[in-house]
């Protein structure tokens, strides 16, 4: 993860789908952003994604602290989000990310969640909409220590492919050492329904309008409350227009 | 309006309709009832071009138009509603967005201008109002959560809304107690029968046709049609069964 000193190879467990290649290039990457939120005190991110660049961000919440960080990450062939999150006492930590790709796109979001006291809440809300032969991946860890009792950590993850040559990898990881704990995590990976395309199409949207229309809300809500929601929003129907 | 002429189709190779004949004008309504399996279903959904129904012969003009070379959405544009036997649930989409995206497309495809939000919303209240439907039920998401009879009851509205030349209605009237049925049976009356427009009714039971009177009715046995006659054959149907009276 952050702090790696070595260019990362498909062995490493975080590197796995990445393109090795654009990470050389970019090789040594600068440090990790670190984030310190105070106790009791709130954060929030936005990261857009959009130029083919590595983000990494370590993001250390305080007692009682709040963060949250949304992510839209769409451009350039390989473009990665990687969030190192430690929690303290009763601290939040919220995800909301959606990447879209087609093309040859290798789009990937890596978290690891460490709930390292008792009483944290975390959620990772992730969609993924694929064409082409692009790749999306989101790998999501979620680490409980030994004490950290009344952790409350939930993950979904949906991944949506609009062709059969795109490819979707998800791989949520829980390691938990406590036993009072609550991880809930779901994941999904599918195709658009055919009989709502057929629906809608009947009522006079056009094939193209209809598969928009059913993508928008299959990645409505991960932006909600987010304060650059609407601009989220826009720029992320403008990615799916390119799709479609 | 609309003439099907020797009409087969299959779905997964599976012959279904075998040389169906039928004609509606303008003014009309038309009951078709028949046995499960006799292809009724089929019918609409080839008429409204749903994707793996193949039509291996024969013809269907609408207005002069050769229908089964148009696209779903051209079709709807050019005045061609079918109503849903099982209306399909589209998480996160609300009707009400849905319905102006739906009906402006129409609109844009006949060079019409687009209603505004405001407009949109005025047509939509009426309709919902005459089907006895809270607004807020259509601001959720498409047929989410709905009952059978709630299903069938946006079906309606989203006619009102939409307006069609012509609907297919395909068992609108499944899955619906006796004052939705009544209530169903008159968005139909009030909504289509005008000299400018037909409608095609797939039944199984004549009940809906004691609201809803039928100019002919049609007996469609194995893909094709056994038997035409005025309202009264759909009672003959009730008291004798489909067997006697298709074969």
């Amino acid at each position: 993860m952050s702090g790696t000193t070595t260019l990362p190879t498909h062995r490493d467990e975080a590197w796995r789908y990445s393109d090795i290649a654009a990470v050389k290039a970019a090789w040594p990457l600068p440090d990790a952003e670190a984030i310190l939120v105070p106790a009791n005190g709130h954060f929030a991110r936005t990261i857009v994604q959009d130029s083919g660049a590595i983000h990494q961000l370590d993001i250390a919440i305080g007692k009682g602290a709040t963060a949250t960080v949304h992510v839209l990450n769409i451009g350039g062939n390989y473009g990665r989000v990687e969030l190192n999150v430690t929690l303290h006492e009763g601290a939040d930590f919220k995800l909301g990310a959606v990447q879209i790709g087609g093309d040859t796109q290798n789009l990937e979001i890596v978290t690891t969640v460490t709930h390292a006291e008792p009483g944290a809440t975390s959620s990772q809300m992730v969609r993924s909409v694929l064409a082409g032969t692009a790749t999306g991946t989101y790998l999501g860890k979620v680490a409980v220590a030994r004490d950290a009792q009344a952790t409350d950590s939930e993950q979904s993850v949906k991944a949506m492919l609009l062709d059969r040559s795109a490819t979707a990898n998800a791989k949520p990881e829980l390691e938990i050492y406590a036993d009072d704990v609550k991880c809930a995590h779901g994941c999904a990976i599918g195709e658009l329904d055919p009989m709502g395309l057929f629906y809608l199409q009947a009522r006079g949207l056009t094939p193209a309008d209809a598969k928009k229309l059913m993508l928008q809300a299959f990645v409505a809500g991960v932006f909600e409350g987010a304060a650059d929601a609407e601009m989220l929003t826009s720029r992320a129907l403008e990615k799916l227009e390119e799709l479609v | 309006m609309l003439q099907i002429t020797n009409l087969h189709a299959t779905v997964a190779d599976k012959p279904i309709l075998k040389g169906l004949t039928l004609s509606l004008n303008a003014g009309e309504i038309h009951a078709i009832m028949g046995p499960n399996g006799a292809g009724k279903s089929t019918l609409g959904y080839v008429l409204s071009g749903r994707p793996g129904y193949e039509v291996t012969e024969g013809s269907v003009t609408f207005n002069g138009e050769d229908l089964l070379g148009m696209e779903p959405h051209e079709r709807a544009a050019a005045g061609l509603f079918l109503g849903f036997q099982y209306p399909v649930e589209i998480p996160g989409v609300s009707n009400v967005q849905f319905l102006r995206e739906a009906l402006n497309a129409q609109r844009k495809q006949r060079g019409e201008d687009p209603l505004s939000g405001a407009e949109f919303l005025k047509v939509a209240r009426a309709q919902a109002d005459a089907m006895g439907m809270d607004m807020d039920m259509l601001k959720r998401p498409v047929n989410v959560g709905f009952s059978g009879g709630e299903k069938k009851r946006n079906e309606m509205v989203q006619m009102g809304i939409i307006d069609p030349a012509l609907a297919i209605l395909d068992e609108t009237d499944s899955g619906l107690d006796i004052d939705a049925l009544r209530v169903v049976g008159d968005g139909i009356n009030r909504i289509m029968r005008k000299p400018d427009k037909a409608v095609l009714l797939i039944t199984h039971y004549q009940r809906l046709l004691d609201y809803v009177k039928p100019d002919f009715v049609h007996v469609l046995a194995d893909g094709r049609i056994t038997r035409t006659g005025g309202a009264e054959l759909a009672l003959e149907l009730e008291e004798h069964g489909y067997a006697e009276i298709a074969a």
